[in-house]
């Protein structure tokens, strides 16, 4: 894998400011044939703006950009397509209602065209998913996909578009052990035909594994470029976070009484399929029960019972020996704290102030209002609260939620969600998307949480976290749940395994 | 050129849209006065002169402006909770039915109450009616996801039915010659004057009052919380512990209610009976003036006094030049037009390549 001949891509002195907000602040850099760089950085360091203005999503206040020797029209994805440069997006643009083939023909064909060619097409995709293993059926349901799936969807789509230059952002972010190896393996054999890649993480050993050089984004600023031959992970962590960032510690933990206890539970979904079926599970007060698994696998379904948006179908729920509400409210009433994975679509109201956000789950306790009105004051001093204690950096509490970071608004989630010490936790995803800085914000105070006595269930894809907060583990597969089995049980090759759907004996 | 959204809609342009929509609408229909032949500086003069250049005017301005801010309000409050209420014109009908059937259809004999029982019984029956008229599309919304834009526009020609049927059945006057109008209300339930020599009625401070309970209900109340949060995201308000069901069947009702309270208003206030034209489409109106105002309760007040400035003045500029007056419709259509795009531009920002 080594970088060849002119640079297919150079940008110079690239800069945007969102109002008072710098987001990107004269960026320069090169990107040669055949290499994958890695644009490394913590959330809200620019690097989401800058591949958006490199797709023209934005367009840059400053600076101009080329693709292979030729100058890129700003602010114009249709030309950045054209010039062969495609993008895979953290948050995929599928139409779920479509089949692969139909995602991937969309917007290739004119309009006008009366029937579209598919059978040409589905040639083509055949070809190019062989030749990069990227296997799809092209004829599924982009709905009925796994994350994978989606993902693979997503490169194709790519290619098929012609692209040279590719962009993946987070790409890893939903995906397990081994298909991230797949996936790695695959921009290996795109990086050989000669395409280039761009990769934007903040994970450092797969940034460490996958790239050839590294560029470290910080509050704006191109803070270095590294070979990844000549860096080291401490360097990076340090130059991404601007210091040394220390990673919370797990102290041993006594577990206490039985809180949440699920027995053959079973919730049907809209086919014949159960989303969950015959599950059982056990979590002890001071202990973190984790389930990992592959997206799509019924974690979704386990969450929204546990939030109480949804019923069992069979099966009994218990917290403290008394059946689970399927009301989130009552849920509430009896302390259990939730954190959902889609903090922008369930977790916050975007239009609402911050102050207005933080007391929704306690819009009708005396504490934030009487006789039905609001006590805006009462409710402004604990928004303060939170934010002062909790670390969420904000212009004001006046602000619309939408406004905050990723990380800022996980924050006070987290802070709405624990406070008042709820005694049975659901962590679903809770620091996914996530910066290092961040991420050990989250899982401090989870663990404070184990600490004090609380049963935290988390639901979370994302391995390294399994592994640094469970002290038991188990896995979710079709619908299914494995045995919860200490921590030290399992190693990443065993959990990949029982991900991938393997008998929970074998594991 | 391209758009760019805001990072945040400034106060600024929150309060510029709506003016510059008005000054688009003037600009677009200067050019229908061209083409009419008329002089487009003298016809809006003449306009404003006849909207709030007199006494007369302005009564007659503020008169036209009572039913409007109150279906204004109707439309405004179910929007704020993505309800879409097209349907205040039939909720304005069945609220002045409601009020004719309390006030005025067994008057006297049949409801042997004193008149301080039965005006606050014709208020509510009048709120009552309509709200019942959007309970059912919201429920059905709510159960089956029926669209509400659909039932609600139907159910207004069901409604105006309903009142030609009543006009010529159980609630007709029998000394209207035939004309088709139903009995009136009792003397005692007619609101009271505002002002002498003019048609201003205490209907109007229903109105305003309706705008700065609602205000403030929006604005302090749990229950304006709890309306905000559902219409902006239901699925997190449920998750939140929000009853999203029982607050959208509230805002319904309450959008209901402030309509039907228009009718009673057109009722006691006015006419003191129902006849089949008794509203030249105030419930339509509403949605406009509901954009205007930007779904702001005290916005509401502004927008309803302009469009009722506009159709009062375009009366008396038609009269003096010949203009047809249907040109008050078009400005009021066109506002509502020139309002989308200026709050577009208050949202995103035009970019040039």
């Amino acid at each position: 894998m080594t970088a060849t001949g002119a640079p297919v891509l150079r940008l110079r002195g690239i800069g945007k400011r969102f109002g008072p907000v710098i987001a990107n602040a004269d960026i320069s850099l090169e990107l040669a044939r055949g290499e994958v760089l890695a644009l490394l950085g913590e959330n809200g360091a620019g690097k989401s703006t800058l591949v958006s203005i490199l797709f023209g999503h934005y367009r840059a206040d400053s600076g101009s950009i080329e693709a292979f020797g030729q100058p890129l029209p700003p602010g114009d994805p249709a030309a950045a397509l054209a010039a062969g440069i495609g993008m895979v997006h953290q948050h995929f643009t599928l139409a779920d209602n479509l089949t692969v083939l139909e995602n991937i023909l969309i917007g290739t064909e004119p309009l006008w065209q009366p029937f579209s060619r598919r059978r040409a097409a589905l040639a083509r995709i055949h070809d190019t998913a062989a030749r990069f293993g990227l296997a799809v059926d092209p004829a599924a349901r982009v709905a009925r996909l796994s994350v994978g799936e989606k993902q693979r969807v997503e490169i194709l789509k790519a290619l098929y578009r012609g692209a040279r230059v590719l962009i993946l952002d987070e790409p890893t972010a939903v995906l397990t052990p081994q298909e991230s190896s797949a996936l790695f393996a695959t921009l290996k054999e795109l990086v050989a035909e000669g395409l280039s890649i761009i990769f934007i993480s903040h994970k450092l050993d797969e940034v460490l594994a996958v790239s050839d050089r590294v560029a470290v984004l910080r509050g704006g600023r191109l803070v270095a470029e590294r070979a990844v031959a000549e860096t080291s992970k401490a360097e990076l962590a340090t130059l991404m976070v601007g210091r040394e960032v220390k990673l919370p510690q797990r102290a041993l933990s006594v577990p206490g009484p039985l809180r949440l206890r699920l027995r053959g539970v079973r919730v049907d979904g809209h086919g014949a399929q159960p989303r969950l079926d015959g599950v059982d599970l056990e979590v002890h007060g001071g202990e973190i029960v984790a389930i990992a698994g592959v997206s799509g696998n019924g974690q979704a379904a386990l969450a929204e019972l546990l939030c109480g948006l949804c019923a069992a179908s069979a099966g009994r729920v218990e917290l403290d020996g008394r059946p689970l509400p399927a009301d989130p409210a009552a849920l509430l009433a009896l302390g259990v704290g939730r954190i959902p994975e889609d903090r922008t679509g369930i977790g916050t109201i975007g239009d609402l102030p911050v102050w207005q956000n933080a007391i929704l789950e306690r819009w009708r306790s005396p504490r934030f209002s009487r006789w039905g009105l609001l006590r805006r004051g009462a409710a402004r001093a604990f928004t303060q609260q939170l934010v002062a204690a909790g670390d969420v950096r904000l212009g004001s509490i006046e602000q619309p939620a939408r406004g905050l970071s990723g990380g800022n608004l996980q924050k006070l989630v987290l802070g709405r969600a624990l406070d008042g010490e709820p005694g049975l936790i659901i962590a679903q995803q809770p620091s996914w998307g996530l910066d290092i800085g961040a991420v050990a914000a989250v899982h401090e105070r989870l663990l404070a949480a184990r600490a004090r006595g609380a049963a935290l269930l988390l639901i979370s894809e994302d391995l390294d976290e399994v592994f640094a907060l469970a002290d038991r583990i188990a896995v979710m597969s079709h619908g299914q749940l494995g045995p919860a089995r200490p921590g030290a049980e399992w190693t990443l090759a065993s959990l990949g395994l029982a991900m991938a759907g393997a008998r929970h004996d074998a594991a | 050129m391209r758009l760019e959204a805001r990072e945040q809609t400034s106060a600024g342009w929150a309060l510029a849209a709506p003016l510059l929509a008005v000054a688009l609408t003037l600009l677009a229909c200067a050019g229908l006065l061209v083409w009419a032949g008329a002089p487009v500086g003298r016809a809006y003069a003449l306009l404003f002169d006849g909207a709030f250049g007199s006494r007369l005017a302005l009564t007659e301005t503020l008169t036209r402006a009572t039913p409007l801010i109150l279906t204004g309000l109707a439309v405004a409050v179910a929007f704020r909770a993505r309800l879409y209420n097209i349907g205040a014109e039939g909720q304005l009908y069945l609220g002045a039915l409601a009020a004719v059937a309390v006030g005025g259809l067994h008057g006297g004999s049949g409801w042997d109450l004193p008149p301080a029982v039965l005006y606050p019984l014709m208020l509510l029956a009048g709120m009552a009616a309509g709200a019942a008229l959007l309970l059912g599309p919201a429920w059905l919304k709510l159960r089956f996801g029926v669209d509400e834009v659909v039932t609600t526009l139907l159910l207004n020609f069901i409604a105006l039915l309903l009142v030609s049927m009543l006009l010529d059945g159980v609630m007709k006057d029998p000394l209207a010659m035939g004309w088709p109008q139903s009995v009136a209300i009792r003397d005692e339930l007619v609101f009271a004057q505002l002002l002498e020599r003019s048609r201003v009625h205490s209907g109007l401070l229903w109105a305003l009052g309706a705008a700065l309970a609602l205000w403030a209900l929006e604005r302090y109340t749990r229950f304006g919380l709890a309306m905000r949060a559902v219409g902006a995201n239901a699925r997190a308000a449920r998750f939140a512990g929000l009853p999203v069901k029982r607050v959208m069947l509230a805002t319904a009702a309450l959008s209901g209610a402030l309509a039907g309270l228009a009718g009673v208003g057109e009722v006691a206030g006015r006419a003191g009976y129902v006849t089949l034209d008794m509203s030249p489409g105030y419930g339509y109106s509403g949605i406009v003036i509901a954009m205007l105002a930007q779904l702001h309760p005290l916005g509401v007040v502004l927008a309803a006094l302009f469009v009722a400035g506009t159709l009062v003045g375009a009366d008396s500029m038609s009269r003096a030049l010949g203009v047809p007056s249907y040109l008050a419709d078009v400005i009021v259509a066109v506002s509502l037009l020139a309002m989308l795009v200026t709050g577009l531009a208050a949202r995103y920002r035009l970019r040039w390549s």
